[in-house]
């Protein structure tokens, strides 16, 4: 009989609206990873002279012979693995605090969320002048303590430069966590922690019980929100080490830079681009596994 | 007998409220201290003279001020240029992401779209996607549509990267506009392009404003993008001009200038930040909870 | 209201009933709850209510003469011309939502002017019917405010006067006072009824509430799971219910139902055997016995009761108590009946007499009437 023209109109209407938006994502998203599967499959260096010839997985063969390769995605690992957690836990802690009630709590929040909204570019500067072997305000801390008898070089040194990105990247994410920790925590009923204490329960067994589960589905969020950044991680340690010393903190992401822009090896750099992408997927599809069943904890709990 | 019992738990309790009444302020100021300490650290060393700058131990309360440093950025650097590039560049990406985000996250909460759930998974999983990913397909295109040194090779990356979220935000927040509004419309006699400018826009402009903000803030601080797409001094944004300040040797950096320009970079972002603080916990709470 | 408010908008000129719904359906959509095969017709001056539970269809059925739902189905006409397939804009109704809809942007006199704007109708125009329908909702204090400084009662008459204004071929009201308190609601409730009687244009009204629609109607059309269950004025719905749905829904305290054996002849209720009306005679072995709680009342001295039981709940309605009677016997009942204050219960077993003229008999199997009064 007759279709319904209302939902024929509104869906003309709407694919209308959707479509601008979906063809720039498209654009923007899809093409340059479809774009680099493509090319993984060439060679295209100053080898060839630039010009792209067919080598199947050559590329990925290349890469499980790749040395360097294997280094940045240790790296990466540490730098992701080290960050994430220190973050979390100072997070964590953030939010809870701000989860109190004290007097000029709104300006303290907005200084909590001020390292997020600064470019991490220039943040990496002002690290870089703080972490200076020479001038820097750590080795003058260290020293005035008596800590030290002589500066540290921080970022000339392999496992301290790994240390120094992790801590400036620690404070520039912080914030983020604490904000999406922070709604979590306000959107837990003050009545099931009243009702908790009249069961007899401690702060801490209510923290355990009460707070974590139902933070869960926020805590994974953030979680994987930071695993993704913290992978892909570029600008900061780009800027505060380049990758230096000798290597020790170049990251996947600096190395498919300077693949393509240093090494013109687009084919290659294309490969490295696919593989990161793929685990990436892998992680968020596991993440998102673990999302659902949190949530659906938590919302049992309630 | 029955006083013994009391007064050791009076006592109990009024040790345990010292001590515990301690804890929030010392967290707070230790919160306060970790989040401000590097930015007025460099705010200091911008405005300290070289010497006090390069001295051993370190200046903390410099006698003397000035603010050459900033004078340098401007005479031997077009900053005025960077900074400008900035704005323009994270301005017009935020208002793209805005002009395409909002009608497509009204279809997706109120119009009965197929496909509706594999749109939103697809805008979720590609917040994700950290730009590398991106930089070496783009500059294909870059390369193809010879964008290089062309602002649109930003604005409409930095529109894509902000569209997820603008979506996931404003149709959180069209959820929660009430229907019969728009269905009063309807019977009043607005078309469906008269409701949504009449009736929606006015009602969406705070969220708009929210959304804006965070957009605004990550185009700003993009750098990959522009570090690659970008090579003509004059055309630089901040971040990667400021990251290639140097002096004349590399053993000459310059502190001063550095640290001036990094308080001018971040400057327009605290700002945004003291006056729209509640907009921007906001827009990142529903961006990333509700999604 | 002024003579020229009286006059209808558009010149009849057939008899046609001012809405008619022919045969309309709606299949199930996520959001929409489906309507099946209505039919209705609502003349000018007659107020009809849309009864029943949520999830019963009745805001589909005004989701759809407004124009906002499409019927799968079956077609809309309003003063006899086919509408279904105009959008609402074009369809000359007004309806006050159940939130009331008020744009929060505009001021009192915008949100009241909006419709008659949009239809290009000259400012002066506009300027008059405001004033008329401010004068006579007394709404002028508030012309110049936005509706969040109203209270709730000022907005359910804005929204009203929105639709007033209009002078609509049907005035569409859904829920209108869910949102307003207990007490405001009786108030506004007694407004609405001199209001819209007083408006030549017939009013659609959907609720879920029992004593508006009986209050408030003309005609009442109870509806259940998308079907129409029955159409009658607030009386006959009350004392004729048409089948045991209605009977259940409408009226307070619920009409207690006994299913019955029966031989075709006569059933047998607690210990006793009964003759059946002749009309409702059936070969089935189980009936159905209606009757509502203040029909059952205290047997007199000497009378031989229908039941006798022993109270397990008593409570105070103000009015009445209401007693729980568990009735012992092969097929144990239970018996709500309303009870004089006056009343003192003991321990004792209470007898009760069914008032013989209010019985309602009902088949078992499909919950249909079987009696004719």
């Amino acid at each position: 009989m007759t279709k319904d023209i209302i939902v024929q109109r509104e869906r003309r209407v709407g694919w209308l609206l959707v479509l601008p938006a979906l063809l720039l994502l498209l654009g923007v998203f899809a093409y340059p990873i479809g774009q680099a599967f493509w090319q993984s499959l060439f060679n295209q260096n100053l080898g060839t002279q630039l010009t792209s010839e067919f080598t199947g997985l050559s590329n990925y063969a290349r890469m499980t012979q790749d040395g360097r390769f294997w280094q940045t995605m240790w790296n990466t690992s540490v730098f992701t693995f080290f960050s994430v957690f220190f973050e979390f836990l100072l997070g964590l802690g953030v939010a809870l605090v701000l989860n109190q009630s004290f007097r000029g709590r709104g300006i303290v929040r907005t200084v909590a969320i001020l390292p997020w909204a600064l470019p991490t570019a220039l943040i990496a500067l002002a690290w870089t002048w703080i972490f200076n072997d020479q001038y820097g305000i750590v080795n003058d801390i260290l020293l005035r303590l008596g800590l030290i008898q002589t500066g540290i070089n921080w970022l000339g040194n392999p496992t301290l430069a790994m240390g120094a990105v992790i801590f400036a990247d620690v404070w520039k994410t912080t914030p983020f966590i604490s904000i999406l920790l922070l709604a979590g925590l306000q959107s837990i009923s003050e009545d099931l922690y009243e009702a908790h204490r009249i069961d007899g329960a401690s702060p801490w067994q209510s923290f355990r019980q009460i707070t974590l589960p139902l933070l869960m589905p926020q805590i994974v969020i953030a979680l994987l929100f930071r695993f993704a950044q913290a992978f892909g991680i570029f600008d900061l340690i780009a800027v505060m080490t380049g990758g230096g010393p000798g290597g020790a903190t170049e990251t996947v992401s600096l190395y498919i830079y300077s693949t393509v822009m240093r090494y013109l090896d687009f084919g290659y750099g294309a490969a490295l681009v696919v593989v990161t992408f793929v685990l990436l997927i892998l992680v968020v599809a596991i993440a998102a596994f673990f999302l659902n069943r949190s949530r659906a904890k938590a919302r049992g709990v309630n | 007998m029955t006083t013994f019992p009391e007064s050791v738990s009076k006592s109990q309790r009024s040790s345990g409220i010292n001590w515990r009444s301690l804890i929030l302020p010392i967290a707070v100021i230790l919160v306060v201290l970790f989040c401000l300490a590097p930015v007025l650290w460099q705010l200091l060393t911008s405005v300290k003279v070289n010497q006090d700058i390069s001295a051993v131990p370190s200046v903390y309360f410099p006698r003397r001020f000035t603010l050459e440093h900033y004078q340098q950025l401007f005479a031997r650097r077009p900053f005025w240029n960077y900074l400008l590039n900035s704005f323009f560049v994270a301005a017009a990406s935020t208002l793209l992401a805005l002009g395409l985000g909002a009608p497509a996250a009204y279809a997706l909460a109120r119009l009965r779209l197929q496909g509706e759930r594999v749109i939103l998974a697809g805008v979720l999983i590609v917040t994700l996607f950290p730009p590398i990913l991106l930089f070496l397909g783009l500059l294909r295109v870059v390369q193809v549509l010879s964008l290089g040194d062309n602002y649109l090779a930003l604005v409409l990356p930095y529109a894509a990267i902000n569209l997820p979220l603008t979506i996931l935000v404003m149709r959180s927040f069209f959820e929660q506009l009430p229907r019969d509004l728009e269905d009063s419309a309807k019977v009043d006699g607005y078309n469906t392009v008269g409701t949504l400018l009449n009736i929606v826009l006015p009602l969406t402009l705070p969220a708009l404003a929210t959304t804006g903000i965070l957009a605004f803030i990550t185009a700003w601080n993009e750098f990959i993008f522009a570090l690659t797409f970008i090579t003509r001094e004059s055309m630089k944004t901040v971040p990667v001009a400021a990251s290639q300040l140097g002096g004349a040797s590399i053993f000459e950096i310059p502190y001063g200038p550095i640290a001036a320009a990094t308080v001018l970079g971040t400057l327009p972002l605290v700002l945004l930040v003291l006056f729209f603080q509640r907009q921007i916990i906001q827009g990142l709470t529903s961006g990333a909870v509700k999604g | 209201m002024t003579q020229t408010d009286l006059k209808p908008t558009q010149a009849h000129t057939t008899n046609a009933p001012a809405l008619e719904v022919r045969s309309l359906n709606k299949t199930f959509a996520p959001t929409v709850v489906p309507v099946k095969n209505l039919n209705l017709t609502v003349e000018r001056g007659e107020f009809l209510t849309l009864l029943g539970p949520s999830g019963c269809g009745k805001s589909t059925v005004l989701r759809m003469i407004a124009g906002l739902e499409h019927p799968t189905k079956g077609q809309v006409l309003i003063d006899g011309e086919d509408v279904t397939r105009l959008s609402p804009s074009d369809r000359n109704i007004a309806m006050v939502f159940q939130s009331y809809a008020l744009y929060p942007h505009m001021t009192v006199h915008d949100n009241i002017a909006s419709g008659l704007k949009l239809r290009r109708i000259p400012k002066g125009d506009i300027e008059d019917r405001i004033r008329d329908v401010v004068d006579f909702l007394g709404l002028h204090e508030l012309l110049n405010r936005k509706p969040g400084q109203l209270s709730g009662g000022q907005r359910q008459r804005v929204a009203v006067a929105r639709t007033l204004v209009r002078r609509p071929s049907v005035f569409l009201l859904d829920e209108p006072l869910s949102n307003l308190d207990a007490l405001l609601r009786e108030n506004v409730r007694a407004e609405l009824k001199q209001l819209f009687e007083s408006q030549q244009a017939p009013v659609v009204y959907v609720t879920h509430d029992q004593v508006e629609a009986m209050t408030l109607s003309s005609k009442v059309a109870v509806l259940n799971e998308g079907y129409l269950q029955q159409l009658d004025t607030p009386e006959r719905i009350y004392t004729h219910p048409a089948n045991r749905f209605v009977a259940g829904f409408v009226g307070s305290p619920q009409m207690n139902f006994l299913t019955l054996p029966c031989d075709g002849q006569s059933v047998t209720l607690g210990n006793r055997r009964a003759p059946l009306p002749t009309e409702v005679r059936t070969d089935a072995k189980e009936i159905t016995l209606g009757i509502r709680p203040e029909h059952v009342r205290l047997a007199r001295e000497g009378e031989s009761p229908t039941v006798e039981g022993t109270v397990s709940l008593v409570e105070h309605l103000g009015m009445h108590k209401l007693y729980t009677v568990q009735v012992p016997g092969k097929m144990p009942m239970t018996v709500r009946s309303l009870i004089p204050l006056s009343h003192t219960h003991s321990d004792r077993p209470i007898k009760l007499v069914f008032s013989g003229n209010a019985i309602h008999w009902f088949d078992a199997e499909t919950g249909d009437r079987l009696n004719q009064d």
